[in-house]
């Protein structure tokens, strides 16, 4: 009989490494799987971890799909840190979405005298404010009736994309579109300032990094940020210092449907430039292991952004250039969250082999 | 001669840099009561979980009836003969008394085996225990007689006892003893480990002195003085206290009345609770353990704000449904029981859990100074001599006794107006008990009312000026501490006070059946 017993001082260093150990295995799954598959793993792991990487267009690309991984995972990892369990990011991302989108799309109808650089502000605001108002229903719920927030803040996923379905497939259509379920493409002047000629990566990505230092100093350096973490380790702490369970509810839910939000708007206006039902990609859905890969900690979350960003460009070279299903993204991510629990669970605990319990 | 029942010789158990124990020996003849003493991480613990085969040693042999034995497990421990009875209790709440002993026993026996052997057993020792009640309904004394009569079952020939006596009325003290006076004589070896000097004279046969980790001598107790004990226990005899006549000026807390429901099944309800303190005073609340002291703090701290407004007045002022910062505001500060998890965060720092109930250190839109909280926390491991790699050692990294000066230490810096309690000394060696008692009275003298609740008569009999006594959730009236005797108290534990027509004399409590 297996037995697990906790270790009685679980080590610091592999605790920081255990992601690093968790890519490693996920890599050794990968080959396997490419030789399963009957593809030369060297050229498919290639594929996944350097080619992502080779030149100016292909690092562009890699800030591009990681910004909406940063901004979602920062958000979430304060979620976890404050002991809420919010893991419908893609819905409010959605909603962030369909703010910002609805606001290009005004402003493409009724024009302004606004550049790209005057609308940034108005489209990051309008995302945060469709993003957290999204999240405000689960944290209202949660609040007032004690609703359990995994499952609202999930359900609401599903109703945040039909919410988005039924737009680009009724009021917000393009006239024009021959029927497609598309907004017509929005004007230039809501685009996002794009930041090297002739490249997709857009102002998103500083800000995303922005963002990811305030949300280091507010959790390490704040008041508020440190009364927001005591909750989840140590309740009767929190009750005894009389930090709010409450106020910890509504910050990190607001906040993190703010920055799920503001991805989502900057998705639409910057590299999509009109709305579509598929405005995603699933970006908020991995931002839940990119939280976890790294750490609950900004940094990490912006390196493990990066990871899983490349792992997202890898998966579409995989299946142009070598003709794998693009599921095996998916797969690699399942794969490397579940080897990171592993490794984390191995860190606290040691295995036991006994002839009878 | 006769070979003694346990004997160990350079007995050394290192964890990392500390070591536990060093070069330890004991001997316990046969029908012995053996005293181990020594201040809280001296090693007393970790000595016992080698003999019961929890902790293998490094070195060192340890010899059975005059065998050489290797204990390397509790199971093996109990084959040899050897009992245990822990300080805190492992019982199933919702089983019966008898269920919970059967678990512990191997699996050939029958329930109505142990049914009747626990009643055997109670009936030989004097000890009154129903088989048939279920946990929850006892209480904690009873709750150890389930223990100790759990370890006798299995006949032992050595009896372990860790500090049984924290969780006991002073009458419940005396019929424990009588019992392993009993024990003893049918050649049973009780080996009892404590702190308080007075039970060991009381008790004891011979007692073993620890201080960090190494034995610093063997005496016989009944020539030994408390003073002269605790002068090798802790190598100096500790300071007295200088307790000057108190003036107690204007009543800043007072509970009008109170009555709370049980927050759950293994509560206890408050009824009718009244209270005052005032200003330059140390009111005790004294009483068994688990009669509804958490309660009536909790209420008072504002972690359970659910009390009636007007039921607490701070300053004159219904605080009753204010949450715990909010009361600290207007300068109450409060010193739960438990350390780890409610007065800090584990994996918190010691400088980053001043923030719980500290504000010095913040800046404009709640900025941290960390230089500055870093300060703050060093002059209070300084002051309290709390044992601590620095101000960012992780509040686990502690030793509880350490933890709870810091935390002590934590509240009684913030010069508060009112200052609230729970086993301040709880853990913590002689000499910082005493320092502890001694910063309490300099806060008295300052004009702070200072409201603590103690399992331990001797403490509130030192520093206290008034005294309440808690049972099954009722307060008692107060009594001046110079009024009152150990015995007056011990009465009065067990529900039995006077003037208050609506208790019944004779009802028979839980704590003293």
């Amino acid at each position: 009989m297996i037995r697990l017993e906790a270790r009685p001082s679980p080590s610091r260093l592999a605790g920081i490494l255990s992601p690093v150990i968790a890519l490693v295995i996920t890599v050794g799954v990968a080959a396997v799987l490419f030789l399963v598959l009957g593809k030369d793993p060297m050229r498919g792991l290639s594929v996944f971890l350097v080619t992502p990487w080779n030149g100016v267009r292909a690092l562009t690309e890699l800030g591009l799909k990681a910004t909406p991984l940063i901004l979602c995972s920062l958000g979430l990892a304060l979620c976890f840190r404050s002991n809420v369990w919010n893991i419908g990011a893609e819905g409010q991302f959605l909603i962030g979405g369909i703010f910002g989108g609805g606001l290009a799309l005004l402003v493409t109808v009724h024009p302004v005298a606004l550049d790209r650089w005057g609308f940034f502000p108005l489209l990051v605001l309008a995302g945060a404010l469709g993003g957290a108002l999204w999240a405000a229903v689960v944290a209202l719920l949660r609040d007032r009736f004690n609703a359990n927030e995994i499952l609202v803040s999930l359900m609401m996923v599903y109703v945040a994309d039909l919410l988005l379905s039924w737009l680009v497939f009724g009021p917000w259509r393009d006239p024009k579109g021959f029927n497609f379920p598309q907004t017509m493409s929005f004007a230039a002047a809501t685009g996002v300032p794009r930041l090297v000629p002739g490249m997709r990566l857009n102002l998103g990505f500083p800000l995303a990094l922005l963002v990811a230092v305030a949300t280091w100093l507010f959790l390490f350096r704040t008041y508020r940020g440190m009364q927001l973490q005591v909750g989840g380790p140590a309740p009767r702490a929190a009750r005894y210092a009389g930090f709010s369970s409450r106020a910890a509810l509504w910050i990190s839910l607001l906040v993190s449907g703010g920055l799920a939000g503001i991805a989502g708007a900057l998705e639409v206006a910057g590299p999509m430039g009109q709305l579509t039902p598929y405005v995603s990609n699933g970006y908020g859905f991995t931002a839940i292991i990119v939280a976890f890969v790294g750490r609950l900690h900004p940094l990490g979350c912006v390196l493990s952004s990066v990871l899983l960003a490349m792992f997202v460009i890898g998966g579409e070279l995989a299946q142009s250039r070598i003709g794998l299903p693009a599921a095996l993204t998916g797969v690699f991510q399942g794969v490397l969250l579940f080897s990171l629990l592993a490794c984390d669970t191995f860190i606290q605990f040691r295995l036991r082999w006994r002839a009878r319990a | 001669m006769t070979t003694p029942r346990l004997q160990l010789a350079h007995v050394t158990k290192r964890f990392a840099s500390l070591v536990a124990n060093d070069d330890v020996a004991l001997t316990v003849e046969p029908g012995e009561i053996h005293a181990v003493l020594g201040e809280n991480g001296a090693g007393k613990s970790t000595l016992m979980k080698v003999i019961y085969g929890a902790l293998r040693p490094d070195a060192g042999e340890v010899y059975w009836n005059g065998t050489r034995v290797e204990v390397r497990s509790p199971h093996e421990a109990r084959t040899l003969g050897i009992a245990m009875v822990f300080q805190h209790f492992s019982l199933f709440e919702t089983l019966t008394v008898a269920e919970n002993v059967w678990l512990g026993l191997s699996r050939q026996v029958s329930l109505q085996t142990v049914r009747e052997g626990i009643e055997a057993k109670a009936r030989d020792y004097g000890l009154t225990l129903e088989p048939e009640r279920p946990v929850h309904t006892l209480s904690v004394g009873e709750r150890q007689r389930v223990e100790i009569v759990r370890a006798l079952l299995t006949d032992p020939q050595l009896l372990i006892l860790d500090e049984p006596t924290s969780v006991l009325t002073p009458q419940a003290v005396e019929k424990l003893f009588a019992t392993l006076r009993q024990l003893a004589k049918t050649g049973c070896s009780i080996l009892y480990i404590s702190h308080k000097l007075d039970e060991i004279l009381a008790l004891c046969q011979r007692c073993t002195v620890l201080r960090a980790g190494k034995v610093v001598g063997t005496c016989h107790p009944k020539e030994e003085t408390t003073a002269s004990l605790s002068r090798l226990m802790i190598g100096a005899e500790p300071p007295r206290l200088q307790h000057r006549e108190r003036r107690p000026g204007e009543q800043v807390l007072q509970v009008v009345d109170l009555s709370l429901p049980k927050i759950d099944r293994f509560g206890v309800a408050l009824e009718n609770v009244a209270l005052e303190v005032h200003q330059g005073e140390i009111v005790g609340i004294a009483g068994v353990s688990g009669n509804g002291q958490q309660e009536l703090l909790a209420a008072l701290s504002g972690e359970d704000p659910r009390c009636r407004e007007e039921a607490v007045l701070l300053f004159g002022r219904s605080v009753g449904r204010l949450d715990a910062a909010r009361r600290r505001q207007l300068g109450l500060h409060f010193v739960p029981e438990e350390r780890l998890g409610r007065g800090a965060v584990p994996g918190l720092s010691l400088a980053q859990n001043l923030l719980l109930t500290r504000t010095e250190a913040l800046r404009a839109l709640g900025w941290i100074d960390r230089s500055a909280l870093r300060r703050q926390a060093e002059a209070i491991i300084g002051r309290f001599t709390v044992k601590a790699t620095g101000a960012g050692a992780p509040a686990k990294s502690l030793s509880g006794g350490n933890l709870q000066k810091y935390i002590v230490g934590r509240e009684i810096d913030a010069v508060p107006k009112v200052l609230i309690l729970a086993q301040p000394t709880w853990g913590v060696d002689v000499g910082a008990a005493a320092q502890i008692r001694g910063e309490l009275l300099a806060l008295r003298d300052a004009g702070c009312a200072v409201l603590m609740v103690s399992e331990e008569l001797d403490e509130l009999f030192e520093v206290t000026d008034r005294l309440y006594v808690m049972a099954k959730g009722r307060l008692s009236p107060s009594v001046a501490t110079a009024a009152a005797s150990v015995e007056l108290i011990g009465e009065w534990m067990s529900g039995l006070w006077p003037k208050s027509p609506e208790i019944p004399l004779l009802e028979k409590t839980g704590a003293t059946p």
